[in-house]
C-alpha cells in the first residue's frame, strides 16, 4: 500500500515540478507548484510526519504560494517570457552539464548508500538521544511516564520542540519572522520623489544581443494578442516610460 | 646630585623648544639671552653632577640612569639613558662652558641679523645634540647625537644660505660626515652582532671580562669607528668639509668646528678604548699614522692661507691630527687633555678672529689687516694669549698638552716624533704669521671699495673698532682658561696629574705609560720649546722684518691644500657622477620597477578577473550550482561503496 | 508485487535528488524572477523530504524539527525576497533578472 501511494505521490510531485520549470505563464507555474507541494505533503504522511504534512499544506501551499500570486498580480508579471531564447552565452550548456552531474551524484548517494550514511544499517542502529533532546520513545510518554498513543505525532513534536535542545532555536525563529515582517514593510515603501533610473550602460559581455530576446525588448514582443485590450495603451505608456528610462 | 644628569641636555632642549615657539616674538636680544641662559643652566647642572661624582671614591664614579625604553625591538632593546662618568662629565663641562660663552658672544656678533632667533634656535639644538652624544649610555644615543650635530652643523654652516656658496658648504659638510657615519654604523652592527647590546656598560663588561670579541672583529670595529671619527673630526681624507665650513658665522666655527663637534671622534675612540685594546696593532697604528699625516698636511696648508678663518680651520684639522696621534698611541689622557686645552684656545682664537672681522666690517682677507692692536686692544691681548697657547709656549696650556702628545709620538716611533715636531713648528709659524699680519706691522687697510646695492662702487672708510662687552667678555674668560688650563694635568708628579687621575676609571687600564726617563722628557720638552720659538722667530723675519719674501713660503699649491680638494671635486663630477647616475638609474628602474611591477601585474590580472563579475544573477546561480556539484563530487569520491 | 514493495529510504532520497535537480534546472533556465523563486522553493522541498526520510529511518525527531525550522526560514525568506523583487521590479514589470546587472565588476 505504501508503495502505491509513494509512486502516485511521486508522480504528482514530479509533474508539478516539471510544470513549474516549463510553464511560460507564471500563474500557471504557481499553480503547478501547489501540486508539487501537495505531493510532498503526501510523502510526509507516508513517512509518519503528520504534523508537518499539515503545516506544509497550510503554510507553504496556503500562504507562500498565495503570496507569490499576490506579487504576480501586483507587478503585472503575467507576460510570458520566451523559454527558447537564452541571452547568456553558454548558460544552457553548462546548466545541462551541471544538472546531469547533480542528478547522478544525488541518486548515487541516495541509492547506493541505502541511507546508511553512518555506515550502520538501520536495524542495528542504537539511538542515543543527543544532549537535551528527547528520543521518540521518551517523546511518546506523557508527564506521568505512560506511553501515549504512538501516532500522536504532534504531541511528540511539541515536546521535543520545547526541550532544551530546540527551544532556543524556536525562539530565534520567532524573532526571525518578526524581523522578516518589518523588513518587508521597510523594503516596499514607496520612495518619496523620483527615483533615479537604473543605469543602463552596455550589457555584460556574455549577453547575446540579438532580437530573440523578446522579453528584453518588450516593445517588440509578439505576445500581445493574448492579452486584454487595455494592454496596448498601458503598454504604450509603460513602454514610453521604459524608453525614456533606457534612452540615456 | 648626580641624578640631575638629565638636566644637562634638558636645558638646551627646553631652550630649543621655547625658541621654536616664541623665538620670533622674543626677538633680539632676548632670544639670545634665553639661549645663553639655558646653556648656562646646563653648565651649572654639569657642575653639580661633577661635584656629585667627585665626592665619591673613584671606583664608584659612575652613574647610569635610564629614562625610558626607547626602542624595544626583540633582542635589541635600547633605552634612553644617560651615563655620567668621568669622561662624559669632563666633556659636558667644557662643551657647556665654552658653549655658554660662545652663545653670549653670538648675541653681539649676530646683532642686526634678520634671522637672529633662528640662529640661537639652531645653536641650542646643537648643544642638545652634542650633550646627547656625550652623555648617552649606549652607542645608539651617541649616534643620535652624532647625527644631530651633523645636521645642526649643516643648518648653521648654511645659515646665510642666500649665498649659494654657503649652502654648498653646508651640503659638503653633511655629505662628508655621512661617509664617516657609514663607518660608525657598521661598527655598531658588528658590536651588536657580537655582543648583543649597544650599552656601554654591557659592551665593556663583555669585552673585558668575557672576552666576547675576537681580535679580527675588534680590529674591524676599530677601523670602522675610526672611519666615523675621521669623518666627524676632519681627518684625511674626510677633512674637506672643514675649511669650506668657514662660510658659516664665526660663532658657529668657534663652537662647532673648534671646540665641540669635531672632538666627537676623539671622544668616541676614547670611550671605546677597551675595544681598541683588543684590536690588532695595525689598526691603532693606522689611527696615529693618519693623525700624523693630517697634522702635517694641514699645517703646510695653513701656512699659505690668506683668509683668517681658513688659517684657523686648517689649524683645527692639524690639532685634531695631534689628538688622534695620542689616541692611536694609547695615550688617551693626552688626547683628552689636548682636546680640552684646544677647545679653550681655539674657541678663543675663533672668537677673536670674529671680533676682528666684526670690527673690520666683515673683511676676512689678512692682507688687508695690519696694526690692529691699537684699534682693538682687548681683542689683540686675548688673541695673543691664544696664540701663545697654540704655539706651545710655556706656561700657557697648549704647551703642556702638546708636549704630552709629542711624548706619545716619541713612544711610537722616533721619526713620527720628528714629523710631529715639524708640524708643531709649523703651527707656531703660521699662527705667528696670522698674529703679525693682523695685529702688528703697518696698516694695510684704509678705504675699501665696496659695491653698494645698486651696483655702484662706494668708497668708505674702514674704522676698525673694539667689539662690545658681550663680545670681549667671553674672550677675556677664554683667555684666562687658555692660560691656566695646563694646571689640569701637569706632568711633574702623580699628584699634579689631575686629569689622568680623574679619567682613570674609564680607561680600564688601557692607558699606555711612556717608559722614558724623566730626563728624556725634560729634553723633549726643551726641544719643543726651541722648535716653537724657531717658528715664531721665522715668522718675525718673514712678516715683521720682511727679510724674506713671502712668496718663498706661501706657495700656491699650499694655499690650495695640495689640490686634494679640487681633485676630489673633479673626480666626483666626472667618473663619480656617472657612477652615481648609474646607481640612481638602477634604483629607479630596477628596484622601483620591481615594486611597481608587482602593482602593475596585480592590476592586469585583476582586470582580467573582473570579467567574471557579470552582475547577472543567473550566471552567479550557475556558478553556485557548479560549485555545489564539485563539492558533492568530492564527497562521493570518498564514499565507500 | 508492487504493492508489497517496501519503500526504503533510498527511494525517497532518489526522489529528493530528482526534485532538487529539477528545481536547480529551473533556476538556471528561467528568467522571470518569480518563477526562479518558485524553483528555489522546489529545492527546499526536496531537502525537506530528505530530512524527513532520514528522520524516519533514524528514529530521531530531529528530522521533523529541522524541517519545521526550514519551513519557517523559507517563509521568512520568501517574504523578504518578494519584497525585494517588488522594490526592484516595481517600475519595470516586464523585466527579467538579466537586466538587473548593475553590480558588475
Amino acid at each position: 500500500m505504501e508503495a502505491v501511494v509513494f509512486f502516485i505521490a511521486a508522480g504528482v510531485t514530479l509533474a508539478g515540478a516539471c510544470g513549474v520549470v516549463l510553464l511560460k505563464n507564471p500563474v500557471h507555474a504557481a499553480l503547478s507548484l501547489v501540486g508539487t507541494l501537495f505531493g510532498v505533503a503526501i510523502h510526509f504522511i507516508n513517512l509518519e510526519a503528520y504534523f508537518l504534512a499539515a503545516v506544509q499544506v497550510i503554510v507553504y501551499a496556503g500562504a507562500i504560494v498565495i503570496l507569490f500570486l499576490f506579487v504576480i498580480m501586483l507587478l503585472g508579471v503575467d507576460r510570458a517570457e520566451s523559454i527558447r531564447a537564452e541571452p547568456i552565452i553558454g548558460q544552457r550548456h553548462l546548466a545541462l552539464l551541471a544538472l546531469v552531474a547533480l542528478l547522478t551524484f544525488g541518486v548515487l548517494i541516495g541509492v547506493a548508500s541505502k541511507g546508511e550514511v553512518t555506515g550502520v544499517p538501520p536495524q542495528e542502529a542504537t539511538y542515543t538521544p543527543l544532549e537535551g533532546g528527547l528520543s521518540i520513545d521518551e517523546a511518546r510518554q506523557d508527564d506521568t511516564g505512560n506511553t501515549i498513543a504512538p501516532k500522536e505525532n504532534i504531541r511528540e513534536v511539541g515536546r521535543s520542540l520545547f526541550s532544551t535542545r530546540y527551544v532556543f532555536a524556536l525562539e530565534i525563529t520567532a524573532l526571525l519572522l518578526t524581523i522578516a515582517v518589518i523588513g518587508a514593510v521597510v523594503l516596499t515603501r514607496r520612495p518619496k520623489g523620483e527615483l533615479e533610473p537604473i543605469p543602463d550602460d552596455d550589457p555584460p559581455s556574455i549577453m547575446r544581443n540579438d532580437e530573440n530576446n523578446a522579453d528584453l525588448h518588450p516593445t517588440s514582443s509578439d505576445d500581445d494578442e493574448s492579452l486584454l485590450e487595455t494592454e496596448p495603451s498601458e503598454s504604450e505608456t509603460s513602454s514610453a516610460e521604459e524608453s525614456g528610462v533606457s534612452g540615456e | 646630585m648626580t641624578s640631575l644628569v638629565w638636566l644637562i641636555p634638558g636645558f638646551p632642549l627646553i631652550g630649543f623648544t621655547l625658541l621654536l615657539i616664541f623665538g620670533r616674538r622674543l626677538g633680539e636680544p632676548q632670544a639670545g639671552w634665553l639661549a645663553t641662559a639655558t646653556v648656562s643652566g646646563s653648565f651649572l647642572s654639569a657642575l653639580a653632577v661633577f661635584f656629585g661624582l667627585a665626592t665619591k671614591p673613584p671606583e664608584e664614579r659612575v652613574y647610569e640612569v635610564t629614562l625610558f625604553e626607547w626602542i624595544p625591538s626583540g633582542e635589541l632593546s635600547v633605552g634612553m639613558g644617560f651615563l655620567a662618568d668621568p669622561l662624559s662629565i669632563a666633556m659636558a663641562l667644557f662643551v657647556t662652558g665654552v658653549g655658554a660663552l660662545i652663545h653670549m658672544y653670538a648675541i653681539g656678533y649676530m646683532h642686526g641679523d634678520p634671522k637672529f632667533s633662528k640662529f640661537f634656535l639652531y645653536l641650542n639644538l646643537f648643544v642638545f645634540a652634542m650633550l646627547m652624544l656625550v652623555l648617552g649610555d649606549n652607542l645608539l644615543i651617541t649616534f643620535l647625537g652624532w647625527e644631530g650635530v651633523g645636521a645642526c652643523s649643516y643648518f648653521l654652516i648654511s645659515f646665510w644660505h642666500e649665498e649659494p656658496a654657503n649652502a654648498t658648504a653646508g651640503k659638503k659638510a653633511f655629505v662628508t660626515n655621512r661617509v664617516g657615519d657609514w663607518g660608525f654604523m657598521v661598527a655598531m652592527f658588528l658590536l651588536f652582532f657580537n655582543i648583543g647590546s649597544l650599552k656601554y656598560s654591557d659592551i665593556f663588561s663583555s669585552v673585558i671580562e668575557a672576552d666576547a670579541l675576537t681580535q679580527t672583529t675588534a680590529t674591524g670595529i676599530v677601523v670602522m669607528l675610526f672611519i666615523g671619527a675621521a669623518g666627524k673630526s676632519a681627518q684625511f681624507p674626510l677633512y674637506l668639509w672643514l675649511p669650506d665650513a668657514m662660510a658659516g658665522p664665526t660663532p658657529v666655527s668657534a663652537l662647532i668646528h673648534a671646540a665641540t663637534m669635531v672632538t666627537s671622534g676623539v671622544y668616541l675612540l676614547t670611550r671605546m678604548n677597551p675595544v681598541l685594546a683588543e684590536a690588532a696593532g695595525w689598526s691603532t697604528d693606522l689611527i696615529w699614522i693618519v693623525g700624523l699625516f693630517t697634522a702635517l698636511f694641514a699645517a703646510t696648508a695653513a701656512v699659505a692661507q690668506n683668509d683668517i678663518k681658513k688659517v684657523l680651520a686648517y689649524s683645527t684639522v692639524s690639532q685634531l691630527g695631534f689628538m688622534f696621534v695620542a689616541v692611536g698611541s694609547g695615550l688617551y689622557v693626552a688626547a683628552i687633555f689636548h682636546m680640552i686645552t684646544h677647545a679653550f684656545f681655539k674657541a678663543l682664537l675663533f672668537l677673536g678672529a670674529g671680533s676682528v672681522i666684526h670690527g673690520m666690517h666683515h673683511e676676512q682677507d689678512m692682507r688687508k689687516y695690519g696694526a690692529l692692536r691699537k684699534a682693538m686692544p682687548i681683542t689683540a691681548f686675548t688673541f695673543i694669549i691664544g696664540w701663545l697657547a697654540i704655539a706651545g709656549i710655556p706656561p700657557f696650556s697648549g704647551f703642556w698638552s702638546k708636549d704630552e702628545v709629542l711624548l706619545a709620538a716619541w713612544n711610537e716611533n722616533k721619526i713620527a716624533w720628528v714629523m710631529l715636531l715639524a708640524a708643531a713648528v709649523m703651527t707656531a709659524f703660521y699662527m705667528s704669521r696670522l698674529v703679525f699680519m693682523t695685529f702688528f706691522g703697518e696698516k694695510r687697510w684704509g678705504t675699501s671699495e665696496e659695491e653698494a646695492h645698486d651696483n655702484e662702487t662706494e668708497k668708505h672708510e674702514i674704522t676698525p673698532h673694539e667689539s662690545p662687552v658681550v663680545m670681549w667678555l667671553p674672550l677675556v674668560l677664554l683667555s684666562g682658561l687658555a692660560a691656566i688650563a695646563g694646571l689640569l694635568n701637569l706632568p711633574f708628579s702623580h699628584d699634579t696629574k689631575h686629569l689622568e687621575k680623574w679619567l682613570e676609571p674609564i680607561l680600564f687600564g688601557n692607558e699606555v705609560h711612556v717608559n722614558a726617563s724623566g730626563q728624556t722628557k725634560w729634553l723633549l720638552a726643551v726641544i719643543a720649546i726651541i722648535g716653537a720659538s724657531v717658528g715664531v722667530i721665522a715668522a718675525i723675519f718673514v712678516y715683521l722684518k720682511n727679510r724674506v719674501a713671502t712668496s718663498k713660503i706661501e706657495h700656491a699649491i699650499l694655499e690650495d691644500a695640495w689640490r686634494f680638494d679640487s681633485t676630489v671635486s673633479s673626480f666626483m663630477d666626472g667618473p663619480g657622477r656617472r657612477s652615481f647616475e648609474a646607481t640612481t638609474w638602477f634604483d629607479q628602474n630596477i628596484i622601483d620597477g620591481a615594486v611597481n611591477g608587482v602593482g602593475k601585474i596585480t592590476q592586469r590580472v585583476s582586470t582580467r578577473l573582473r570579467s567574471t563579475q557579470t552582475g547577472l544573477i543567473r550566471s552567479y546561480a550557475l556558478g553556485m550550482v557548479i560549485g555545489a556539484v564539485a563539492i558533492i563530487a568530492y564527497f562521493v569520491s570518498r564514499m565507500g561503496f | 508485487m508492487i504493492l508489497g514493495l517496501s519503500i526504503g529510504p533510498e527511494y525517497y532520497l532518489a526522489l529528493s535528488a530528482l526534485l532538487f535537480t529539477i528545481g536547480a534546472g529551473g533556476l538556471l533556465i528561467r528568467r522571470n524572477p518569480l518563477v526562479m523563486f518558485m524553483c528555489i522553493e522546489l529545492m527546499l522541498n526536496a531537502a525537506n523530504l530528505a530530512f524527513i526520510s532520514f528522520g524516519k529511518e533514524m528514529g530521531d525527531l530531529g528530522g521533523q524539527l529541522s524541517v519545521l525550522f526550514v519551513l519557517v526560514v523559507a517563509a521568512a525568506e520568501v517574504v523578504i525576497g518578494l519584497a525585494i523583487v517588488v522594490a526592484v521590479m516595481r517600475r519595470r514589470p516586464k523585466a527579467s533578472v538579466d537586466e538587473v546587472s548593475v553590480l558588475r565588476g
